[in-house]
């Protein structure tokens, strides 16, 4: 497939726009978004846009280039950072059930959360971790290409407001222990527990043009692939490949699947409903 | 040139109003048909299952990257906002609510919009609040054709006023008279 569909009769001005403010983001930062979904990233533009004084999307070029905060701003529009603690509980559930047996016969295991946002889902994993008796045996590396989400997930703070809804998901995932074991409230925003932090390095890393950097039992990145394009998913399902080890496990987000992807047939179904695979062994 | 793709928006009453209107197309609709009712974040695909088996048309949730294929019609995921890209792919998304819903109808419609331009027909459907009424007008500025439920005949008028308010639209019918009106545009379009 041919990731530049565009031809030149049916491309019209703000698609041109867009083109060169991306290239002009790739240029100046070395972010290159021109694989992500296409109607994602427009979608993105234009509400930005909307929300400003500018009158077009070329007006908005100039400012890119001369103002970092800007752009970090368009980088925080176009990455979503929307997340949940135990978002999609039956998924932390089949993982308690499915994964965690398998887990738990590996001496030490190594866990890659890509795409982490601000922790929520990080945290979440610690917690099922830690009443699985996995905790001290496991690295978890949480990663994200925005700087500005990665300093909140190291702090591991939330509103309070969230509580409740987390509780819920919490208890449909399986949780044993009672939720609030794990925070301290604190006027209106909850501090997680530190020791959740203890086994969890936080990083930079951009799926787009970053490489592997260990050996994974797991690799876990829920609702990033679907802003990417067909030909970006592919490299990144590669990267995940590459990065894990024989009989490793990939979790995608509940509306997420290989189907579209060139490496379908490298991984196996292993909870089909919750969108957990394996990698087959000696492909 | 003919229509190419149906996009349905609806709310309050809107299982009802889909069955009316999906019941009447025949096997082989030529195009395929992209939907968003609003649904409890939490719901699982009962609305999928019953139009599945009353219509003669297949009905699917929504996935991801997928090609919409004629005679098929797809229902947007709760939780996800449901898009359409230049290929015809559909694409999910977990991005911020519009109008307090996710699905949003706008979301679907503008980019459909976007997408199909004036080979595109709009429906909008009962319902208590007033998404769609952008996407409705997007659907008339790109050339599209725009049908709203008459409000008098809408479990829920509130959505199809605001889109009447929000601009003219191309026809206001009653259920019955829409899916009739969808099946004429789509063999408008056929007949070479
Ligand atoms: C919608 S959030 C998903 C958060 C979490 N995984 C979940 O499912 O709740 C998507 C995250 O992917 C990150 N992201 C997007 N593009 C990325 C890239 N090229 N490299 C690394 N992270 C990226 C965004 O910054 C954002 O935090």
């Amino acid at each position: 497939m041919k990731q530049d569909y565009y031809t030149f009769h049916d491309m019209d001005d703000e698609e041109i726009e867009i083109r060169l403010l991306l290239e002009a983001i790739r240029l100046k930062y070395g972010y290159d978004f021109s694989g992500y979904s296409k109607v994602h990233i427009k979608r993105r533009i234009l509400r930005r846009l909307s929300l400003s004084d500018y009158k077009s999307v070329l007006d908005m070029l100039p400012q890119v280039l001369r103002d970092r905060a800007f752009f970090e701003s368009l980088l925080t529009e176009f990455s979503i950072n929307v997340t949940e603690m135990f978002r999609d509980p039956s998924f932390y559930k089949a993982f308690r059930r499915d994964v965690v047996p398998v887990l738990k016969t590996y001496p030490f295991i190594r866990i890659w959360h890509a795409g982490c946002s601000t922790g929520e889902e990080v945290y979440s994993m610690a917690i099922l971790l830690k009443e699985e008796g996995l905790y001290d045996r496991a690295q978890i590396y949480a990663t994200d290409f925005n700087e500005t989400v990665l300093q909140k997930a190291k702090e591991g703070i939330y509103p309070i407001h969230t509580v409740k809804d987390y509780t819920h998901n919490y208890q449909l995932a399986g949780g044993e222990a009672s939720f609030a074991d794990y925070y301290l409230a604190d006027y209106d925003s909850v501090i997680l527990d530190q020791s959740l932090r203890k086994r969890i390095i936080f990083a930079d890393h951009n799926l787009v043009t970053d490489g592997v950097f260990g050996e994974m039992n797991v690799v876990i990145c829920r609702n990033v692939l679907i802003y990417f394009g067909k030909e970006l998913q592919n490299r990144v399902i590669g990267l995940f490949y590459d990065s894990l080890c024989h009989g490793g496990f990939l979790c995608l987000g509940s509306k997420e699947s290989l189907k579209f992807t060139s490496r379908a047939e490298h991984f196996q179904s292993f909870a089909e409903n919750e969108k957990i695979f394996r990698k087959r062994f000696g492909v | 040139m003919g229509y190419e793709a149906v996009v349905i928006g609806t709310s309050t009453g809107g299982m009802n109003a889909l069955k009316k209107i999906l019941i009447q197309l025949p096997h082989d609709f030529p195009m395929p048909i992209m939907i968003v009712q609003h649904l409890s974040p939490h719901s699982d695909n009962y609305l999928v299952k019953y139009l599945e088996n009353l219509c003669r048309i297949s009905v699917v949730e929504a996935e991801e990257k997928e090609k919409a294929a004629a005679g098929v019609a797809y229902i947007a995921p709760p939780n996800y906002h449901l898009m359409v890209d230049h290929e015809g792919c559909l694409q999910l998304s977990i991005d911020e609510k519009v109008n307090y819903a996710r699905p949003a109808i706008d979301v679907l419609f503008e980019t459909a919009a976007d997408v199909y331009k004036d080979r595109l027909i709009g429906v909008l459907l009962t319902g208590a609040n007033s998404d769609g009424s952008k996407g409705m007008c997007r659907i008339k500025e790109k050339g599209g054709v725009t049908i709203v439920q008459d409000p008098e005949t809408a479990e829920a008028d509130a959505m199809p006023r605001a889109a009447l308010k929000a601009a003219v639209m191309d026809y206001r019918l009653s259920l019955d008279e829409i899916g009739k009106k969808i099946i004429e545009l789509a063999g408008e379009g056929n007949v070479k």
